[in-house]
């Protein structure tokens, strides 16, 4: 409890408490078993004896490093196609059966006519029934041309008489949808390279489901293995899913996420951040954004006082008053309880949201009291109410209400600081 | 390249992985923590889960010191039965005693619902039964050719209105029809929808409530069909699934890949909808009946 505040150095004790954490969140988000392994070990090696920053508790610290660690990992910026030297582009999609092929195929072709490409659909699905029609539909749907011999010829030929077509046509990008395929069948997989020497594609992308569980890892690295990834399409982000397969196909291919499919529309399609998912993934009520909040708005020095005299139980009125002023830099109370793990449920409960009015009664009100009533307002009794009423030009039920959005905020953080102090033990995070 | 060390990493745990377990099955070892977290380790990979695998290993932890076990073999079989005990609800067999038995197969997008409303109408066409293949999903492309090459090739009659159309009214109609031609089972494909579409979930409802009214006690079963691949939100799908349509079993597709679908093990020890049917491949013969105990012993096997 006295290192909270630490200016000293992260100690093993810190990190290992934080990274249990951090494991456990990286686990429940569906991220590789190996991959966690992996990168707690690396964040350890590097967290270990660094200096902690003054506004943080050390395990704060750790979780921003691990936020940055997961960012940097995932690319940092939001990656872009590359474009090879010839005038046509060949764009491979490539992934499991379900995984969202199809629909992604004629989403990014809406995507790169938008930005003045002309792309061409090519439909190499020849196996799965009514695969070809579903293209057909689709590209009629956004008016991009579709590349179709039927289901009769092999997926190779049909690929390289589509790319032909549109060199052609002078058509600048080629886009392949390929059948579904499990990583571990042989044949399937030795067409797409096949496939790949052909046609020479400028990228393959691997279509990945945002749902996919601990086998991403496998799945990814053998879809590499034998065609080499060179990007990634994340797809059903519109789900609930935390994602964490981005993490674990990443790992395996060193190819970064380029685009992330959110609804079944064809304009629901999106350039992929890489900070936005690792918020998801964490999923830890983004206690980090919070962080960085509080270091924007806090005075570090007054923070830090705060946050003493809050465990002594010292919260006084006149920190209440200056910390409804802080609030209200930081923007509504809404968001910043959104921010906290279980804090949710306590959205509406709370009302500290005061008008501009009411601060100014607030104002008033504390400043009729005594300065024994600010630091212990047990001692406000009916009487004592009165006067302070009349004092500040207010009503009792005026009164009443700031005393009990104080009591109500005092409790608060008390939680935040609890929840401070279970991450430090590695504990879970408390229901507040 | 830091993503060659990784992946070398990677490589590296994977292999030691599959020595330990080999160690664990071979027996010969002392139980201790070491052991067990390496048994959390396999059912984490399984997807089990974090929680579901750490709360497994704590029972199996407790029934070892109990049962004085102090040889890695023994653990075995009471990981099987520790594992197996949550999976058993209900039973798996498909309740077609009514006729037409009315078939309604739910889930998310791509995780295999139409191939699964093949096989099960092969299943019954071998059976010289006669099938009705309703084509609810009016909303992705070219489904409903998709589910007609699979009538043709099953020899199932299908009932099918034009793309945009309203799904309940197919299924209305597929009922009817079913009950007219004195069919032995009518099966709706529904449209795949993420359980976070809440409008989508509702309409899921209705198609639930018209098949009723269509048929009295219709439908009879509801079947979400969920993707072995999938990780921890297919928790999440259950649950939705199970709020708007009440759900009487689950088919596990996919089982072919490497993935294992551990995720199952907290959806039914925590839902109570049993798995009915497992999917291990694209044809339409490829659907089985699941057997818990086979199940355990893919994973641990
Ligand atoms: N390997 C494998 N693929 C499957 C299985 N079940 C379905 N699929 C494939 O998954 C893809 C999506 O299936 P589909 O039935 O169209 O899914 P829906 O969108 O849920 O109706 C297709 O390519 C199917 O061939 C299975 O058990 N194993
Ligand atoms: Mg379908």
């Amino acid at each position: 409890m006295r290192r909270l505040r630490g200016r000293g150095k992260l100690t093993e004790a810190d990190v290992n408490a934080a990274l249990r954490e951090v494991r456990m969140a990286l686990l429940e988000a569906d991220v590789s078993l190996p991959v966690v392994k992996e990168f707690t070990n690396r964040v350890k090696e590097r967290a270990v004896g660094i200096e902690v920053l003054k506004s943080l508790s050390p395990a704060q610290h750790v979780i921003k490093m691990v936020k940055e660690e997961l960012i940097n990992m995932l690319g940092g910026e939001p990656a872009h196609l590359q474009r090879g030297g010839g005038d046509t582009s060949v764009l491979l999609i490539v992934g499991l059966q379900g995984s969202g092929k199809t629909t992604s195929a004629a989403k990014l072709a809406l995507h790169l006519r938008k930005k003045g490409q002309t792309p061409l659909l090519v439909a190499c699905d020849t196996r799965r029934p009514a695969a070809i029609k579903q293209l057909q539909v689709l590209g009629k749907s956004i008016n991009i041309p579709v590349f179709t011999q039927g289901d009769r010829p092999s997926p190779v030929d049909v690929a390289q008489a589509g790319v032909g077509h549109a060199r052609h046509q002078g058509q600048d990008t080629v886009i392949i949808d390929t059948a579904g395929r499990l990583q571990i069948d042989d044949d399937l997989m030795q067409e797409l390279e096949e496939m790949k020497s052909m046609v020479k594609p400028d990228e393959i992308l691997l279509v990945a489901d945002a749902m996919t569980g601990q086998e991403a890892v496998n799945i990814a690295g053998e879809f590499h293995r034998r065609l080499g990834i060179s990007g990634v399409i994340l797809t059903k982000l519109d789900s609930d899913a935390r994602g964490g397969a981005a993490l674990s196909v990443r790992s395996a291919t060193g190819a970064p996420v380029k685009f992330a499919g959110v609804g079944e529309k064809m304009d629901a399609f999106e350039i992929f951040h890489p900070d936005r998912l690792v918020s998801r993934i964490l999923g830890m009520g983004d206690v980090l954004t919070l962080i960085e909040k509080a270091e924007q708005s806090f005075a570090e020095e007054e923070a830090k006082d705060l946050e003493r005299r809050l465990r002594k139980q010292e919260f006084t009125l006149d920190d209440f008053l200056s910390q409804m002023k802080q609030i209200r830099k930081m923007g509504p109370l809404e968001n910043l309880m959104g921010m906290l793990p279980g804090m949710d449920r306590m959205k509406g409960q709370v009302d500290l949201s005061q008008s501009e009015d009411e601060m100014k009664r607030a104002e008033a009100i504390i400043n009729s009291m005594t300065v024994v009533e600010r630091r212990q307002p047990v001692v406000i009794d009916a009487s004592r109410k009165r006067r302070i009423a009349r004092g500040s030009g207010t009503r009792v039920q005026d009164v009443n209400r700031l005393l009990k959005s104080f009591e109500q905020m005092r409790h608060m953080l008390k939680n935040v600081g609890k929840l401070e102090r279970e991450l430090k033990r590695g504990g879970r995070f408390p229901q507040l | 390249m830091v993503f060659e060390r990784l992946r070398a990493g990677l490589e590296r745990t994977r292999s030691h992985m599959r020595d330990m377990l080999n160690t664990v099955l071979s027996g010969g070892r002392r139980v201790d923590d070491e052991l067990f977290d390496e048994i959390e380790e396999t059912m984490i990979q399984a997807d089990m889960g974090f929680a579901t695998a750490h709360a497994l290993v704590e029972e199996l932890r407790q029934r070892c010191r109990n049962e004085r076990i102090t040889d890695s073999e023994a653990v075995m079989p009471l990981i099987r039965d520790v594992v197996e005990d949550r999976l058993r609800q209900g039973t798996s067999d498909l309740l077609t005693d009514q006729t037409p038995a009315v078939i309604m197969i739910v889930g998310v997008n791509g995780s295999g619902k139409t191939t699964t409303c093949a096989k099960l109408a092969h299943r019954f066409r071998t059976d010289k039964k006669r099938v009705i293949l309703g084509a609810v999903d009016t909303f992705r492309a070219a489904a409903i050719d998709q589910l007609e090459v699979w009538a043709q090739r099953t020899g199932a009659d299908i009932i099918r209105h034009q793309e945009g159309s309203d799904p309940a009214a197919v299924a209305f109609d597929a009922i009817a029809a079913g009950i007219a031609r004195r069919a032995d089972a009518v099966i709706l494909d529904t449209a795949g929808r993420m359980h976070t579409r809440s409008d989508l979930m509702k309409e899921l409802g209705k198609v639930r409530r018209v098949a009723g009214k269509a048929l009295p006690g219709a439908p009879h079963e509801v079947l979400l069909v969920l993707d072995a691949t999938t990780g921890q939100n297919a928790m999440r799908q259950a649950e939705e699934f199970q709020s708007v349509t009440e759900l009487t079993g689950i088919i596990l597709t996919k089982l072919d890949g490497s993935a294992r679908g551990g995720v199952v093990v907290s959806i039914v020890d925590q839902l109570g909808i049993p798995v009915k049917m497992i999917g291990i491949g694209e044809g339409m013969d490829d659907l089985r009946p699941f057997d818990a105990a086979e199940f355990v012993e893919a994973i641990f096997g």
